[in-house]
């Protein structure tokens, strides 16, 4: 593994008396796509936000791009991008205005926001509907130019969570095209997901439970040394360890 | 201020296309202005009158014609006996029954003096009071006509009276759209940034687009300015609004200078959005912000001294309204486009209002946090 961009140990985060992440420690390479799976409630939530600079550690330590979560989160905001499927572009603005408010509040220059936002529609193939609300987009739209958008000023590092709920296969499919895609260029992929299908498409995937990461390591290795042949099935018993086979 | 002047024209962007908020920020208040201030009067008129003739001469005919005369009161009916009178009063078919007793021409004529009773219903204490102030001035006006017409006062050389005449400085005609547009003019300015800056920023965190906007570089301050500056140029942009409506469909007079009013309502403004911002930043969802600015709009107008003297209020409610930026904002109004106040007379009041903007802003920022902890 090359040299870590994010790296955390015994990071904690406490509401409370709740410990909703509970001292976890891992590191993540650049250009790496990480995934960052655990059940509703786990701590993926609370841990992205202590890493992205939303929300400040109670304890323990983390670097983002070699800048601390504690002092730093300014400096860690500038390198960069953050995508989530619920929220990540204004639904009553245009595809062009969402694409220029963000690029304008990351420092882009006119040009650039104007060369940008021209390639990157037709990549899309958003150039027909650049000027609709984004209310009126299909889901599957939305989360490929909000992926985009998080990219707009280039960051190292770019966290998603959960960008692909609600979409049909085939559309998470190309969503993780645009993923490689990305990584291939070098930028560090932070991903939460639901879909034990797309853990797989991960180099390395950490699961959480209650608040700790109770595995770490790349989907085959995972697999093999918990003697199972899906992730589906690591993934329910590694969260409900009692349950045997039933959900 | 590159930033600013994205985030700016975001929030540009999302008001004026939000189909619902249009009517909010421009027809609201001017319905609001059009019927407040026609609605919104201390004047007493077309009071119903009940009539309760028990003599049936030509002086109590006159008396009562006095009454209908008058323009104030609408006789509405007659009565013959006090329980008949007193059902009128109940049922609210009259505000005042005047009762003429009998003999009343009589002991005029003989004794120089009679009496007759009026019966005001006093639910209302205010209007009670002037409706009593109407019918002394109706009777004070009878006699003063009478008595050379009775028999012996002829002998009696005419007594010299003092008369009060009470002229009214400022508002000489005491028209109350003068009175009252100045200062609903400060409340809708207040409504609308009040509940549009607190609505916007909750709005962004109830959506989860607050969280995208806190994960960029964006500075604290940039926020803020790119947040309230919109609210500020439309509440003033409302206020040019309202003042040409006053102008021109109230005839509402300009003594002062309206740069003035300008440079005040720019400060008042800030007041407004300051804590909008802050109710913004202590609740979690829309509705929340909604009621918290609802608490706090329905104290401030009514102790604005807008509908009510603020020197008939309790000395502690009195106290209390000196917190209150909408009263000085209120008064300094009154002050500047009726009496043509200038900056020296108004100098407390908006030495206070800035005060207020420093408080309520610098709370407000430290209250938004890009980092929760």
């Amino acid at each position: 593994m090359s040299e870590p961009v994010i790296h955390t140990e015994e990071l904690t985060r406490t509401f409370g008396e709740f410990r909703a992440v509970d001292g976890i420690s891992f590191s993540v390479g650049a250009g790496e796509v990480f995934g960052f799976l655990g059940a509703n409630g786990a701590g993926k939530t609370t841990a992205m936000k202590m890493l992205t600079g939303l929300l400040l550690p109670t304890s323990g330590k983390a670097t983002v791009a070699g800048f601390d979560v504690f002092s730093e989160t300014e400096s860690i905001k500038r390198n960069i991008g953050y995508m989530s499927q619920r929220f990540s572009l204004y639904d009553d603005l245009t595809a062009r205005e969402n694409i220029r408010f963000f690029g304008g509040i990351y420092g882009l220059s006119s040009s650039i926001i104007k060369e940008k936002s021209e390639a990157l529609l037709s990549s899309l193939d958003l150039i027909a509907v650049a000027d609709s609300r984004i209310s009126d987009l299909p889901l599957g739209w939305k989360q490929k130019l909000a992926f985009s958008v998080a990219l707009l000023h280039e960051p190292k590092i770019v966290f998603l969570d959960e960008p692909t709920g609600g979409v049909d296969p085939l559309t998470r499919r190309r969503f993780w095209d645009m993923i490689y895609e990305a990584a291939d260029k070098g930028v560090t992929v932070f991903v939460t997901t639901h879909y034990m299908d797309e853990a797989e498409y991960c180099d390395r995937v950490s699961i959480m439970v209650n608040g700790r990461i109770a595995a770490l390591d790349t989907p085959m290795a995972m697999k093999s040394s918990f003697g199972v042949t899906t992730m589906d099935e690591l993934f329910i018993r590694l969260v409900r360890p009692t349950a045997g086979d039933g959900i | 201020m590159r930033v600013i002047g994205f985030l700016l024209q975001k929030e540009f962007l999302q008001i004026f296309r939000n189909k619902g908020m249009l009517p909010i920020i421009f027809i609201m208040p001017l319905i609001q202005l059009v019927i407040l201030s026609n609605a919104a009067t201390f004047d007493v008129r077309n009071v119903p009158f009940n009539l309760q003739d028990l003599d049936r001469t030509s002086l109590s005919e006159n008396l009562s014609e006095q009454f209908t005369g008058s323009g104030y009161f609408q006789l509405t009916g007659e009565s013959s006996t006090s329980s008949q009178a007193l059902d009128v009063l109940v049922g609210r078919n009259a505000d005042l029954v005047l009762v003429i007793p009998e003999g009343f021409e009589k002991e005029l004529m003989r004794g120089g003096s009679a009496k007759v009773q009026l019966i005001i219903n006093a639910e209302d204490g205010f209007s009670a009071g002037v409706i009593q102030g109407y019918t002394n001035d109706i009777i004070t006006a009878f006699n003063r006509d009478l008595i050379p017409q009775l028999p012996g006062s002829a002998v009696a050389a005419p007594q010299p009276d003092i008369i009060v005449r009470s002229s009214a400085w400022y508002n000489p005609e005491l028209v109350y759209v003068d009175y009252m547009v100045p200062g609903i003019l400060v409340i809708l300015v207040t409504l609308v940034g009040l509940f549009l800056s607190g609505m916007n920023v909750v709005r962004e965190k109830e959506i989860g687009t607050i969280d995208q906007i806190n994960v960029t570089p964006m500075r604290r301050y940039q926020f803020i300015t790119g947040k309230l500056l919109p609210f500020w140029i439309i509440g003033l942009g409302e206020l040019t609004l309202g003042l040409i409506i006053a102008r021109v469909a109230f005839h509402v007079p300009m003594l002062g200078s309206y740069w003035l009013i300008y440079l005040v309502a720019g400060i008042y403004m800030l007041v407004v959005l300051g804590m909008g911002l802050l109710i913004s930043t202590l609740t979690d969802s829309q509705q929340q912000a909604m009621f918290i600015a609802w608490f706090f709009m329905v104290i401030f107008t009514l102790m604005s001294g807008l509908f009510t003297a603020i020197e008939s209020m309790p000395h502690w409610a009195q106290n209390m309204t000196l917190a209150n930026p909408v009263r000085h904002f209120v008064d300094i109004m009154r002050r500047v486009m009726l009496k043509g106040s200038g900056i020296r007379e108004i100098a407390v009041p908006l030495a206070i209002l800035t005060a207020d903007a420093a408080l309520l802003i610098t709370l407000a920022v430290n209250r938004y946090r890009k980092v929760s902890d």
